[in-house]
């Protein structure tokens, strides 16, 4: 199947029932499947008259209760920026899946990008955290949505499952799980009297157990600055420790949200740092260069953001040089460089026609950095 | 009786509000939670949505439910929530530039979808929170902060726009009609499907000031005099009903709601099922 089917699949499978979302190039077969599967599960697949739409109905379907999700490609991401700042502030799990295509602006809009890393972590105003995973295979669709949604439930933010054209389109095999066996992660509920209750009075884990609308307790939200009560507070204090306890909760968490995959030999001389679609070529390079004798591995990052600093480290520290492959002018390399406190030589590889990077071009800068 | 009345949907804690001497956003609360009272709802079965801007202040002092999002998407909000849960009664607080201006394709197509749930937009010409610009809903030639020798555009007619959309219920009144207010609240809470109450509003501070004046007494009257019922608006001329707006219940229809249809278009047994 292709891995857009497999975001349906897996959001229908840990309990996601409703969907709203505008349609868009190469993300539509998203939307089409959720109108086809949702009804069958007593789920809603709803069709906005725009993303800024789209994202608002499915953050409030999640406060009031439905696990929701949506999925869109740069432009419609864009458009849904507000409002995931929204989210975050308000600390309201939901998912959004963007199917990059090249960018900016219409682009080429059935092409392959990777023009979105920075949108994801940086596209709503103001500081704030973010979690961003990224798929490389029709089975990491499945297996990173269920993910997505068990993080966004567990730390109440919104997840970005950010996917690529290849990604969404290429067709796989893959092994879905029996549902019994799946692990799925449902927000908390609190477990105070609902008199005189404070729904985003934080737990031990920073994380406010806030049940939907509804029950007994009377939730409050708000887009604005606001105390545990959920009402509007404008006291310089209660806008710093909000804000610094939205970052705490995923930076204390950093260990059980980061994820990431090495391949081949471990202390190789040349670490390939990369991601998505381009992961896939790189892995072919890892294997080509054993072959040639040359001493090459990968570091592929499964989560974009909060962004893999430790291992990146690791690999600045270890390797004789790194290379990134990338179809965007840059933006992961900026990352690295950020962490590169080793000098350490950082090679970048963009390509930005809509193309994807093919092993033989990562294998020619491979051999240059290596002579 | 429940034994519910305005104050149990208030948040005591919260008052005194935050808006001008004179604003009429007091006595639209003040009907909208008359209203929540004599339909008996408990406070945990409603979900007061609100935009952005004085009006959108609303939930600040309402002990129900509330969701305050972003400026122009309440009902975009509105929409996935009561969608979230349909036991929910779900109602829309929003102003002029939220309903209309900004929000003006949420509004649109709320009502087209016919999604069960109560917009409640105070039309005060303006945006008065930010200062007195005009608006979607200002009128031609009307003065403002960003129209200082009146705007060139005209302005919409929310029932008209409402109505030509779908919407199952719309009626319109002012504040200065605070009981017919909180009945017309209560009917449209009480209608299936997309229902939306207009109340033409009083912001002394701006558009009363720069337009009409800026007493709030003399607002008032200015709505008084301006509203009337629309049988008789109907027999008036083209000259005169420009100087004047219907008031009372414009629109009563009983199309199925979205999620009625959706459900019967929708069920979970439909044979369209299949593997790929
Ligand atoms: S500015 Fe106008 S609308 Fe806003 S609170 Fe004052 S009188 Fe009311």
């Amino acid at each position: 199947m292709q891995g857009n089917e497999a975001c349906v699949y897996a959001a229908i499978d840990c309990g996601a029932r409703f969907y709203a979302g505008y349609p868009i190039t190469p993300s539509s077969e998203i939307a089409e499947l959720s109108a086809k599967y949702l009804p069958k599960v007593n789920g809603i697949y709803l069709q906005m008259e725009d993303e800024l739409g789209s994202i608002a109905a499915i953050i409030g379907a999640s406060a009031a209760g439905k696990k929701s999700f949506t999925a869109t490609s740069g432009p419609g991401f864009s458009l849904m920026q507000e409002n995931l700042g929204m989210a975050i502030y308000a600390e309201v799990p939901c998912v959004i899946i963007n199917v990059q295509r090249n960018g900016p602006s219409t682009g080429l809009a059935t092409r392959p990008g990777q023009g979105d890393v920075m949108q994801a972590r940086w596209g709503t105003h103001g500081d704030h955290p973010i979690i961003v995973l990224s798929p490389s295979s029709v089975q990491e669709c499945y297996d990173l949505t269920i993910r997505a949604f068990n993080l966004s439930e567990k730390y109440r933010i919104p997840v970005i499952l950010l996917s690529d054209e290849v990604i969404g389109h290429m067709r796989e095999s893959l092994t879905i799980p029996e549902v019994e066996d799946l692990i799925i992660i449902n927000r908390k509920l609190p477990l105070v009297p609902a008199q005189g209750f404070k729904p985003y009075t934080p737990e031990e884990d920073l994380v406010p157990a806030i049940p939907p609308f509804g029950t007994g307790y009377i939730v409050h939200i708000s887009s604005s600055c606001h105390d545990e009560s959920g009402y509007s507070h404008n006291a310089p204090q209660t806008a710093d420790n909000l804000v610094r306890r939205l970052h705490k909760k995923i930076e204390a968490n950093q260990e059980d949200i980061v994820q990431v995959e090495w391949f081949g030999p471990e202390d190789a001389e040349l670490t390939i740092i990369a991601y998505g679609v381009i992961s896939r070529t790189a892995k072919q390079v890892v294997i080509n260069a054993q072959a040639n004798g040359l001493s090459v591995n990968l570091l592929r990052l499964i989560t974009h953001w909060p962004f893999p600093d430790e291992q990146v480290t690791q690999a600045l520290k270890k390797a004789r040089a790194v290379l990134i492959p990338e179809l965007n002018l840059g933006q992961v390399v900026q990352e690295v460089h950020r962490l590169n406190s080793f000098n350490t030589p950082v090679y970048q590889l963009s390509r930005i026609d809509g193309e994807i990077i093919l092993p033989s071009q990562i294998m020619q800068k491979v051999e240059e950095v290596l002579k | 009786m429940s034994g519910y009345t305005f104050k149990s949907y208030l948040e005591k804690s919260q008052l005194p509000h935050m808006w001008c001497p004179g604003c009429g956003d007091g006595i639209i609360l003040r009907a909208y939670t008359e209203a929540l009272a004599e339909l008996c709802l408990a406070p945990q079965e409603v979900v007061t949505v609100t935009g952005i801007g004085c009006w959108g202040k609303a939930d600040d002092y309402l002990g129900t439910h509330a969701f305050h999002g972003t400026h122009g998407r309440a009902l975009a909000f509105a929409t996935g929530i009561k969608l979230g849960n349909p036991d929910l009664t779900v109602v829309a607080l929003m102003g002029d530039g939220d309903a209309v201006t900004i929000g003006g394709n949420h509004f649109i197509h709320a009502a087209r979808r016919n999604i069960n749930l109560t917009a409640i937009v105070t039309n005060n010409y303006n945006y008065g929170m930010t200062g007195g610009q005009y608006s979607a809903t200002t009128p031609l030639e009307g003065k403002t902060t960003t129209s200082p020798n009146g705007t060139a555009e005209p302005g919409f007619d929310l029932c008209f726009l409402a109505e030509a959309a779908g919407a199952n219920f719309v009626a319109r009144t002012t504040c200065y009609h605070a009981v017919a207010l909180k009945n017309m609240i209560k009917e449209a809470i009480s209608h299936q499907g997309f229902s939306l109450v207009e109340v033409v509003s009083s912001c002394p501070t701006y558009f009363g000031r720069f337009n009409v004046h800026p007493s709030p007494v003399k607002m008032l009257n200015w709505l008084k005099d301006k509203a009337v019922p629309v049988q008789k608006y109907r027999e008036m001329s083209a000259a005169e009903q420009a100087e004047h707006f219907a008031v009372s219940t414009l629109v009563n229809k009983n199309r199925p709601d979205f999620y009625t249809t959706y459900k019967r278009i929708n069920r979970p047994d439909q044979s369209a099922k299949g593997e790929e």
